[in-house]
């Protein structure tokens, strides 16, 4: 009887599994079979060939991961020191701290872009005041909106959260009395953190880094609200496909594509053994 | 790291560090807020104090349908996710299988663009007519991991002696998980599923590319305003929407201040 009700969830399980799995994962194979019809094969590789032949494609994907690679950097950079505020203050303000890190990430995702829309436009307070001071100086005038500077600030703002809180859950653990014993040895501030706080904190390191990096390479929103022509991103021309020019087998590939880098990041940083804190 | 190792060399740099991510975190909303009592068409300069766009905002039926089209959505991806994030939970607990909790957990970790697009593909596959029906399938998909994640812990903090207890005294399976498992595990369903309906109402991307003609959320409404221009108007729904995340996430803290960090 026991075993029975049991045996009844995994078959359930196994009920969305097979709803989602096609849906998350395999969705492309069949109906990549199904959009290109009674064609042959054949014509399924030329919207692979069309991904290695125009260097549109691929410039935009380095384009895309060196967005990602430079919002990770910043993240990384500032989600540090916070970080370290956070985790070296008392315990009883922690908690609170934290929660002021993870706030202004529940307000909505678009709620959040459109905030640096108002804050670039070319009436915002921060255009006008660098132009003011770069007139001082002699410089063009220049406008942050539809930049590429306005798409990396958003992607900073928006994923800062994901790299502040690995960090955290790693520094918080640091014990404390490595540090003590280092400095009865005569480490040197600069020493102490280099030698044990910064190896110390790689993994969280890594694990924020993931977490950043993969939904910012996706990204599609801000690049089309804050990005312009130049900001495009490889999720523009995804979105693109699928809804403008309706060629989704070839949107497919470049999801396809997309898929496997994460799908590869994803192995790389279970590698580092961090899987468990990468799918949180 | 310059910026940690200056911060190592005296407190005070990393304290002014901080306090200027903070202000990075939070100047952007609050100019959204300011801007939405602001008497000016354009969000560029303060010029008196109004009630307008708030006003404009309840005659806007479009808007107000979206809105009720994104509540209506999130309850009820909230409650399927509920039922069927519970039983992966405990599935995930019982069966300590990997695979299993890769295909759980799988839609968390994959960028949102993926999802929304492969299940668009899926939807048309099946002959789904994209609309309510299709967005909340997709929320759910979505939604699941997060359910079972949170049932999964409170599940790993059980006594597994209850139940054995309950068994010697005679309870059936399904008495002895609808009076012990069930109410144990309560409160991180309900963490679940408030988070569940979080997440429902928020996102943008798998709605963009699972909705069909008549089916906005709030969310695509505001998308197609703020593609259009910049009015204050998005600034007053937009503060609106703070303040309804940040009652939600206070009702959600009440519940289970962990289910926040995940």
């Amino acid at each position: 009887m026991y075993l029975l009700v049991f045996f009844a969830l995994p078959s359930l399980m196994m009920l969305f599994a097979s709803f989602r799995y096609p849906g998350d994962y395999g969705g492309l194979a069949p109906w990549y079979f199904l959009e290109d019809g009674k064609v042959t094969i054949e014509l399924t590789l030329e919207n692979w060939q069309r991904l290695f032949e125009s260097s549109i494609y691929l410039s935009l994907l380095l384009k895309s991961v060196g967005f990602a690679l430079l919002t990770t950097a910043i993240c990384a950079l500032m989600a540090y020191p916070l970080a370290l505020t956070i985790a070296r203050s008392p315990k009883k303000h922690r908690d609170l701290l934290l929660l002021l890190v993870i706030l202004p990430f529940w307000s909505n995702f678009l709620v959040r872009i459109y905030a640096w829309m108002i804050i670039f436009s070319p009436q915002g307070g921060l255009t006008q005041v660098i132009n003011q001071l770069g007139a001082l100086l002699g410089l063009e005038p220049l406008n942050l909106m539809f930049s590429s500077t306005a798409v990396i600030t958003c992607l900073v703002y928006v994923h800062l959260p994901f790299m502040v809180l690995p960090l955290y859950a790693n520094l918080e653990k640091h014990d404390r009395a490595l540090l003590d014993a280092a400095q009865d040895l005569g480490a040197s501030r600069a020493q102490r953190f280099w030698l044990i706080t910064w190896p110390l904190s790689l993994p969280g390191l890594y694990a924020g880094a993931v977490l950043v990096f993969i939904p910012s390479l996706g990204i599609f929103a801000i690049p089309d609200l804050l990005g312009g022509t130049n900001g495009i991103m490889i999720g523009n021309v995804i979105k693109q496909q699928f809804v403008e020019a309706r060629d989704w087998p070839f949107g497919s590939v470049l999801s396809l594509v997309l898929t496997a880098i994460t799908l590869l990041l994803v192995l790389m940083a279970g590698r580092l053994g961090r899987t468990p804190g990468v799918l949180k | 790291m310059s910026t940690g190792n200056t911060g190592i060399k005296g407190n005070k740099w990393l304290l002014a560090a901080t306090l200027l991510v903070y202000l990075f975190l939070y100047i952007p909303l609050l100019v959204v807020m300011l801007f939405s009592f602001n008497d000016s068409r354009l969000n560029a300069e303060w010029v008196g104090f109004t009630l307008k766009w708030y006003t404009q905002l309840l005659d806007n039926a479009d808007m107000l349908r979206a809105a009720l089209n994104s509540l209506i959505i999130a309850s009820v991806s909230a409650l399927l996710s509920g039922t069927l994030g519970t039983l992966a939970g405990v599935a995930m607990h019982r069966f300590r299988q990997k695979w299993l909790s890769a295909l759980v957990l799988g839609p968390v970790a994959m960028p949102d663009i993926l999802i929304g697009v492969s299940l668009l593909l899926m939807f048309m596959l099946f002959n789904v007519t994209l609309g309510a029906t299709s967005i909340i399938l997709a929320h759910v998909s979505f939604s699941i991991g997060f359910v079972a994640l949170a049932v999964q812990s409170r599940m790993s903090g059980m006594d597994d002696s209850l139940l054995e207890a309950a068994r010697d005294l005679g309870a059936s399976p399904w008495q002895s998980f609808r009076l012990i498992t069930l109410p144990l595990l309560l409160p991180g369903i309900i963490a679940g599923m408030m988070m569940a309906f979080t997440l429902s109402i928020d996102d943008f991307v798998v709605t963009f590319f699972t909705a069909g003609v008549g089916s906005n959320t709030l969310p695509l409404e505001i998308y197609s305003m703020v593609k259009i221009a910049v009015t204050p108007e998005v600034n007053a729904v937009s503060t609106l929407l703070m303040l309804l995340t940040l009652v939600l996430i206070t009702a959600l803290s009440r519940f289970s201040p962990q289910s926040l960090r995940s």
